[in-house]
């Protein structure tokens, strides 16, 4: 029997010996760029040099200085930890709470079951993008109104997975050998449920990191977002339009930097997807 | 059938009271003083006087709950009451700007098809290939670029630069081509790795060999066995994605100056303009789910396995 129960196992043990172990890497050392990046900003990011405004990039300034003649460079790599940041943030709180509800809903069944797929169903059916711009709207522009309505658009998307896999493991022969076995519920779920919803969750989040990037800088570029003087990519962009013509770079970096870091989460999405997903695999 | 429609009728009827119910509520508890707000249109001083019949005026000084059964009363006959800025009845202003954003909507679905729908075959057929290389590049990038950025880049290049189209507002189809070609891109990112998938898949289902082996023309099989076949899928993922390809919508007529439903709302999120918000939250999802219910209801005339199972999974 304890080699059946055992059966639960493996996969979440693997998962956390040999596949996550260069994306765990990458995400720390993201997260340490994000923690020391102000320390990295050759200016400061918010001092007004108007003598100095619209500079195009060269010696004195990497990047080039927006229209209140600040370093551009600078504000790039503030922006790391508003945009990057506000956005791991927003991740890990969605998955928290996707997860959470998602292992209850799945596991304890019944009634409560039924109260949570109502509400995961009611989430699901309001479009994303249109209900985080009218809630960040009527909470009003700033980041954390932003972190709010981000996330409760995005918790949904774990909790429909998460019970899902939740629902298919749990008809299986080890879990109910488990039970016989006197394995408490709280035990069961954290060390067979959750490893198995793991993968899918890391994929999903890996997936999900670009379009949370992109969508808080579409709210910011609509003004929802981090109001001026802060240095987030999106408003950047915002306040650099109106000078496209005479400064492009004002545009250009931050959207080349927008770009590039949704690249980068994709390309570690579909990494992740096809380590985790056997069915991607063979076909590809 | 009619009575899986039926249960599905009722179940969204008592979803949209509840939605009515919650967008309701949020509008209440949310900072802000629309009184305030319609005042300050005025730009003179303020009374308080004004406040309080201002206040009587909109029956913001009812209890909540007679308030929502007004609301609810007028909800029914199509009245979502007058917009605090122009003092229009919302759903007329509602149907007016629709019609924008449906074409801009159209637009972009051309785009994504005439896109999309070629490379996607195209990389199918010549697995790994450069073409197949060339529509994995795009979809990377064109899924990486965020869609007012492309959309500002567009504008630099063909209205400044070329000076061959209009670079904002509306009034012929001229101007729609770059709020569209800007919206499409980004969706045909998405859907050309889907149609290519896709259709690997079906092309490897036994039906095809069957009808290969049948010595039907392979052009035939291509087109009536594996390409019908691979359209389920990207039905299901298309109408997932109608949401966000409406809130793309919303940046992209911002950016154009484009006067559609997207425009609309964000004026008044900045104005407080609450029964617009209200109008706008309830048309959509009732938008949205409408096409959900549309598009589940092809499933049975595309695939006829499932109108014999029943509802798939969902």
């Amino acid at each position: 029997m304890r080699s059946i129960i055992a059966a639960g196992q493996p996969s979440g043990r693997h998962l956390f010996k040999k596949q996550a172990v260069w994306p765990a890497g990458l995400v720390l050392l993201v997260l340490v760029i994000v923690m020391i990046s102000p320390a990295l900003a050759p200016q400061d990011p918010y001092r007004l040099i108007v003598s100095d405004r619209l500079q195009p990039p060269g010696a004195g300034h990497f990047l080039g200085t927006d229209h209140l003649g600040r370093d551009l460079f600078s504000r790039m790599i503030a922006g790391i930890r508003a945009t990057i940041g506000t956005s791991l943030l927003i991740l890990t709180f969605s998955m928290l709470i996707g997860v959470t509800i998602g292992l209850l809903s799945g596991y304890l069944g019944g009634l409560y079951d039924r109260v949570f797929k109502r509400i995961i169903d009611a989430f699901m059916t309001l479009p994303d993008y249109i209900f985080a711009i009218v809630l960040s709207g009527l909470l009003g522009p700033g980041l954390i109104n932003l972190l709010f309505a981000v996330i409760a658009v995005k918790w949904v998307g774990y909790a429909r997975l998460v019970r899902s896999v939740v629902l298919q493991e749990k008809e299986k022969d080890y879990v109910a050998l488990a039970i016989l076995g006197g394995v408490t519920p709280l035990r069961i779920v954290m060390k067979h449920m959750l490893p198995h919803t793991l993968g899918n969750v890391f994929v999903l989040a890996a997936l999900d990191l670009g379009k949370i990037i992109l969508m808080i800088a579409s709210l910011s570029y609509i003004g929802l977002g981090p109001q001026p003087p802060a240095a987030e990519w999106g408003s950047m962009l915002n306040e650099g339009r109106v000078y496209f013509n005479t400064a492009p770079h004002l545009m250009l970096a931050p959207g080349l930097a927008i770009m590039i870091t949704v690249l980068l989460a994709n390309l570690l999405g579909d990494k992740l997807r096809d380590q985790f997903d056997v069915k991607t695999r063979k076909e590809a | 059938m009619l009575r899986s429609i039926g249960k599905r009728l009722l179940e969204l009827l008592l979803f949209f009271l509840l939605l009515s119910f919650v967008s309701f509520c949020l509008l209440k508890i949310v900072p802000g003083d629309p009184v305030r707000s319609i005042l300050r249109v005025d730009d003179v001083a303020v009374t308080s006087e004004q406040i309080e019949a201002m206040r009587t005026q909109l029956g913001l000084d009812k209890p909540l709950f007679v308030q929502y059964g007004l609301w609810l009363k007028q909800l029914v006959q199509f009245n979502l009451g007058d917009s605090y800025l122009t003092s229009r009845p919302v759903f007329s202003e509602f149907t007016e700007k629709l019609p924008y954003t449906l074409l801009l909507t159209a637009g972009s679905l051309v785009v994504m098809l005439l896109i999309s729908i070629p490379l996607g075959i195209l990389s199918a057929l010549y697995r790994n290939r450069w073409i197949d290389q060339f529509s994995r590049i795009f979809s990377l990038i064109g899924s990486s670029v965020p869609s007012f950025w492309l959309g500002l880049v567009l504008i630099q290049f063909f209205a400044v630069r070329l000076q061959l189209l209009p670079p904002m507002g509306e009034g012929s189809w001229r101007h729609l081509i770059l709020p569209s070609l800007t919206l499409g891109l980004a969706m045909s990112a998405i859907y050309v790795r889907l149609v290519r998938s896709s259709l690997i898949e079906s092309a490897g289902q036994d039906f095809v060999t069957s009808a290969k082996a049948r010595g039907i023309h392979p052009a035939r099989v291509f087109l009536f066995h594996t390409f019908r076949h691979s359209l389920i899928p990207l039905i299901t993922i298309f109408s997932e994605s109608i949401g966000s390809l409406l809130g793309g919508t919303v940046v992209v007529e911002v950016l154009f100056a484009y006067p559609g439903l997207g425009k609309w709302i964000v004026d008044a999120i900045a104005a407080r303009d609450y029964p617009i918000i209200q109008g706008y939250t309830l048309f959509m999802s009732v938008f949205i789910v409408s096409i959900n219910i549309l598009v589940e209801m092809s499933y049975r005339w595309i695939n006829p396995e499932i109108a014999l199972k029943g509802k798939i999974e969902s």
